[in-house]
């Protein structure tokens, strides 16, 4: 074999992109695996359509995933692609927009058939004019050498079809220097009952990188390498949020040593948290799929009252329906975390896009003065110590905690340095065993004013919950009106006490002091980092701020803010953190909001926070 | 130790004033409870009841046993996540005929159909009465009320007829004042899966006296089919039998002294589910007792538990370390 001299690039974003029955998400994840193993770091964005298989070659039927790899540390799946793979004209027509220029195409001419171009439509046939002369092209008829490469395993047609990805996969990895053999791993284990298929599989992967070795490319497309990362030495893994989340829950609920139940009713972008719990039936996880998310929650509740940690997980539409029960549990101070994979509303709104707008659902959106407390997570790896946290704080102060995640974190995913278990410091919960004599269930902890928390099956402590209001001294019902009032005011109290065990509000990068500071929570998290960074490249003084705990704010936060001259709050929704800050705080919190069911990209956060700098100077 | 002394029915009841008006079926109800627990000498500490919302549902608050009263209709959700996470723990569900049958019907449906071990009493008093008396999912057709000044024209479902067609394994029916119903409540307690217990209960201040026919201590005797396995379809004085009308395939109340002799009557068998549908809705007479029981059904929450187990045996005790180090790892120097 002769050897390829590759040109180092220092980071690449990927693009692929084809019918959502073209598989480019398992294309997506498994140049994913590869690229982790080659030890660059990486972020990755699936971007897909809410339909299972959108009709063939539609527009709305294109499923994408992207990738961004480097040899440095980098935080999000990059602004506009380098490379598109593009498996058909209506792929090709959806992402063409976002390419840079001189970015390269690979395109299947195979699927651009007449038909396959009036569905996308292109009226002419841009491989054919000069649609694509700002970049470099790579056309190729892959439907055709796909045939050709699986041809001696009779799949037929159809089947032998759908190794085209394999092929394109092949030919992507000799062309980013990366290694085969964690995908024939994989095609053989995922077909170990169809050898065929694997084999068939197999060879496509093998001929579509035997032909970038030995075919003749055109100018300016070459072979490239990514050198490696310097990450922080340690051990690695990818991660994406609902396996950190499923994980976290677990492991928090060994460090509190009670048994977890999770509740749930399918959802997207919630339901692999649900998978990814069931398969931990030997941790002791009982997972419940309840007829709907009203029963998911009841459930989690009446496993808490039991003794277990009662879990349930949803997004937005299913929280809504959860209110009522929710507030149930903050009535009854038991322990419940509430996950929330939000995505885009209203109503069915956008299923599979991102979005961050149940902030107001999260920390409003029950009858009755109803406190609990919201967390955020911001990247997928912090989803395990953000669960974690949400577990101590459920526990230790008898509350329901609303953990709010996104359908960005759920479905990307990063490399994580898997974490010493031993420096996570264990919360063990003691069921109260008092003595039966002056016993009442609202007897509280001093400090974070907690009640006891006696189970069934304890002698002498029998009593009874329930939403009605009861008396603070005596746990029975009273409608008495200042009894009420005070314990209104106690539940409202007992919440803005956990932030005495949560971190001080810090600068995530620049000073205090700064011109600006930028406030953000959630997954908009690697974005905003990186654009202040250019911002500061530009020579702007600014500042970060990420928030994980919404309710109750960070102490100090106010203080903080106040050193700064100006805040901005990007968020992906119509300016709720912003609105809160301000009506909490009373700070002059400006909302830069952008609700499209995408991520903020970098350079768009750069460019519009240097826009609203200079028009104010 | 010594033996600890048999409890008595004050042991159960709580330190709570029980509020219902007065003369109001839930009071029967609740001495028969009590009745039940001691009869089965249960611990009050391992007993928990879980309500809804409505009248009937301030039940757990008169016990002296773990309780918790919650959200309207929600009640077998709460007691499924309960028992599954303390299956040691004797779970009974209190509920209305508006709680179990409107809001909560779609739980009430998936409780029966899974078949958790615990038991479910059904308080149906034919009207909503913690609303102040509008009509309810088993009001009769013409029932007049504040919401149906005119009559509703809502048709009624029948409870054990929603349970037979859940696949409930235990479907009973009683009424609030007969000493009859400890004999169902243990029955249902003792059965392996969801014991469904319907109970007719009068409410004098909303709906007074829908249930007299039946269940008057004197003529009700003629009109009340107490079914036993094994046993001819006769009511309790022998006024009224059930007899199967083989031609239409239907079965047809028929009044013994018309030339009917016993030997003509269906005779009950517990585990005909096709049967217990047939004699569920009779003309002029109630079928009671234990309509349908079916012991060989499996039950939910063990299954959950043996799965849970069987993962342990076979993976062993779950290590969180290794589970974050599954799949692909790599190290960075
Ligand atoms: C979400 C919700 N909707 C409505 C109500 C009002 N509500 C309370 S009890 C009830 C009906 C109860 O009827 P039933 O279950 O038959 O109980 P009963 O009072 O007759 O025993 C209604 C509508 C409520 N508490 N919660
Ligand atoms: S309203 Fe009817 S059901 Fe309710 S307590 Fe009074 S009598 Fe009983
Ligand atoms: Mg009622």
């Amino acid at each position: 074999m002769q050897e390829t001299t590759r040109e180092d690039l220092d980071s690449v974003v990927i693009r692929f992109a084809g019918d959502s029955g073209d598989g480019m998400q398992l294309t997506g994840s498994q140049f994913t695996s590869a690229t982790a193993l080659m030890g660059n770091d990486l972020a990755t964005f699936p971007d897909f359509p809410a339909e299972i298989r959108a009709p063939a070659g539609t527009l709305y039927g294109v499923s994408g995933f992207q990738i961004h790899f480097a040899d440095h540390d980098i935080l999000t799946p990059g602004d506009a692609p380098d490379v598109l793979v593009a498996m058909n004209p209506a792929a090709l027509k959806v992402n063409l927009p976002m390419l840079n220029r001189g970015g390269l195409v690979v395109v299947n001419r195979g699927a651009f058939t007449k038909s396959n171009l009036k569905k996308a439509g292109y009226e002419e046939n841009p491989l054919d004019d000069n649609t694509l002369d700002p970049f470099r092209v790579l056309d190729l008829d892959i439907s055709k050498m796909t045939l050709e490469a699986v041809k001696e395993f009779d799949l037929g047609a159809k089947a032998a079809g759908r190794c085209k990805n394999m092929w394109t996969l092949g030919l992507m990895f000799w062309l980013f220097g990366r290694d085969r053999q964690s995908t024939v791993a994989w095609l053989r284990e995922k077909f170990a009952k169809k050898p065929k298929v694997a084999e068939a599989n197999i060879a496509a992967l093998n001929a579509g990188h035997i032909y970038g070795e030995t075919a003749e490319l055109p100018s300016g497309i070459g072979a490239y390498n990514v050198p490696k990362a310097t990450l922080e030495a340690g051990e690695y893994r990818n991660i994406d949020g609902n396996l950190a989340l499923a994980w976290g829950l677990t492991h928090g609920a060994k460090l509190a040593n009670i048994p977890l139940f999770y509740g749930s009713y399918p959802i997207t972008p919630a339901s692999s948290l649900l998978h990814n719990l069931a398969k931990l039936k030997n941790f002791g996880v009982a997972t419940f799929q309840a007829e709907d998310e009203i029963a998911a929650v009841c459930a989690a509740i009446g496993a808490s009252f039991g003794g277990s940690l009662g879990v349930t997980g949803t997004s937005g539409p299913g929280v809504a329906l959860k209110a009522e029960a929710i507030g149930l549990a903050i009535s009854t101070e038991l322990p419940l975390i509430i996950v929330d994979v939000q995505r885009g509303g209203p109503s069915t709104g956008l299923p599979t896009k991102t979005e961050q707008s149940d902030l107001f659902q999260a920390v409003w959106g029950r009858n009755g003065d109803a406190p609990l407390c919201v967390l955020a997570a911001s990247t997928p790896g912090d989803c395990f110590f953000r669960a974690i946290e949400a577990v101590k704080i459920a526990t230790k102060f008898m509350t329901p905690v609303m953990l709010l995640s996104d359908g960005y974190l759920a479905n990307g995913a990063e490399p994580w340095p898997i974490p010493d278990l031993g420096q996570i410091d264990d919360f063990p919960v003691s069921f109260y065993e008092g003595e039966a004599e002056g016993f009442h269930p609202y007897l509280r902890d001093e400090e974070t004013l907690a009640r006891v928390w006696p189970i069934p099956g304890t002698p002498g402590l029998q009593h009874r919950l329930g939403g009605l209001e009861k008396g603070q001294d005596s746990g029975n019902i009273s409608y008495d009106p200042d009894n009420h009032h005070a314990m209104t005011e106690l539940r409202a109290e007992k919440i803005q006490r956990i932030a005495q065990i949560l971190p001080e509000a810090t600068l995530d990068s620049g000073e205090a002091g700064a011109d600006l500071v930028l406030v953000g929570w959630g997954s908009t998290y690697g974005a905003i980092r990186q654009s202040c960074e250019r911002l500061r490249e530009q020579g702007k003084n600014v500042a970060h701020i990420h928030i994980h705990s919404i309710w109750p704010l960070p102490r100090g936060l106010k203080e903080l803010l106040s050193s700064f001259g100006r805040i901005i709050v990007p968020e992906m929704n119509n300016g709720q953190l912003a609105a809160l800050l301000r009506a909490e705080l009373g700070v002059n919190a400006e909302s830069y909001a952008k609700v499209a069911g995408q991520p903020f990209r970098i350079a768009e956060l750069t460019d519009e926070v240097a826009r609203r700098m200079e028009n104010a100077s | 130790m010594t033996e600890n002394p048999k409890l008595t029915k004050k042991d159960f009841a709580s330190d709570q004033e029980v509020r219902w008006c007065p003369g109001c079926g839930d009071y029967a109800i609740l001495a028969g409870v009590q009745k039940t627990l001691v009869d089965i000498s249960a611990k009050p500490e391992n007993t928990v009841f879980i309500s809804g919302i409505g009248c009937s549902s301030r039940f757990p608050y008169y016990m002296n046993t773990y309780g918790m009263h919650t959200i309207h209709g929600r009640a077998p959700a709460f007691a499924t996540g309960l028992k599954l996470a303390r299956p040691d723990l004797d779970v009974w569900v209190i509920t209305g005929d508006g709680d179990s049958l409107s809001i909560g019907g779609n739980h009430l449906v998936h409780v029966l159909r899974r078949n958790v071990n615990l038991q479910i009493i059904l308080f149906n008093n034919q009207i909503y009465g913690l609303t102040k008396g509008q009509y309810s999912p088993t009001s009769d057709v013409g029932q007049v009320s504040p919401s149906s000044p005119y009559g509703s024209v809502d048709q009624p479902v029948v409870p054990v007829r929603v349970a037979l067609g859940a696949n409930a394994q235990f479907v009973g029916r009683s009424f609030d004042v007969t000493r009859n119903l400890p004999i169902l409540l243990r029955a249902a307690r003792d059965f392996e899966g969801t014991g469904f217990v319907e109970v007719l209960q009068n409410c004098p201040v909303f709906n007074d006296g829908v249930f007299e026919l039946i269940t008057d201590r004197k003529a009700g005797k003629q009109r009340q089919l107490w079914v036993e396995h094994g046993k001819p379809l006769v009511t309790l004085d022998g006024t009224y039998g059930v007899r199967l009308n083989k031609n239409e395939l239907r079965v047809e109340v028929v009044k013994m002294e018309e030339g009917v002799s016993t030997e003509d009557l269906l005779l009950h068998d517990e585990t005909n589910r096709n049967l217990a549908w047939m004699i569920s809705d009779l003309p002029e007479i109630k079928a009671l007792g234990i309509l349908f029981r079916n012991t060989s059904a499996p039950v939910y929450d063990a299954a959950v538990r043996q799965q849970l187990q069987m993962a342990k045996d076979k993976l062993g005790e779950g290590d969180m370390n290794a589970l974050l180090r599954s799949g692909h790892t790599w190290t960075v120097d």
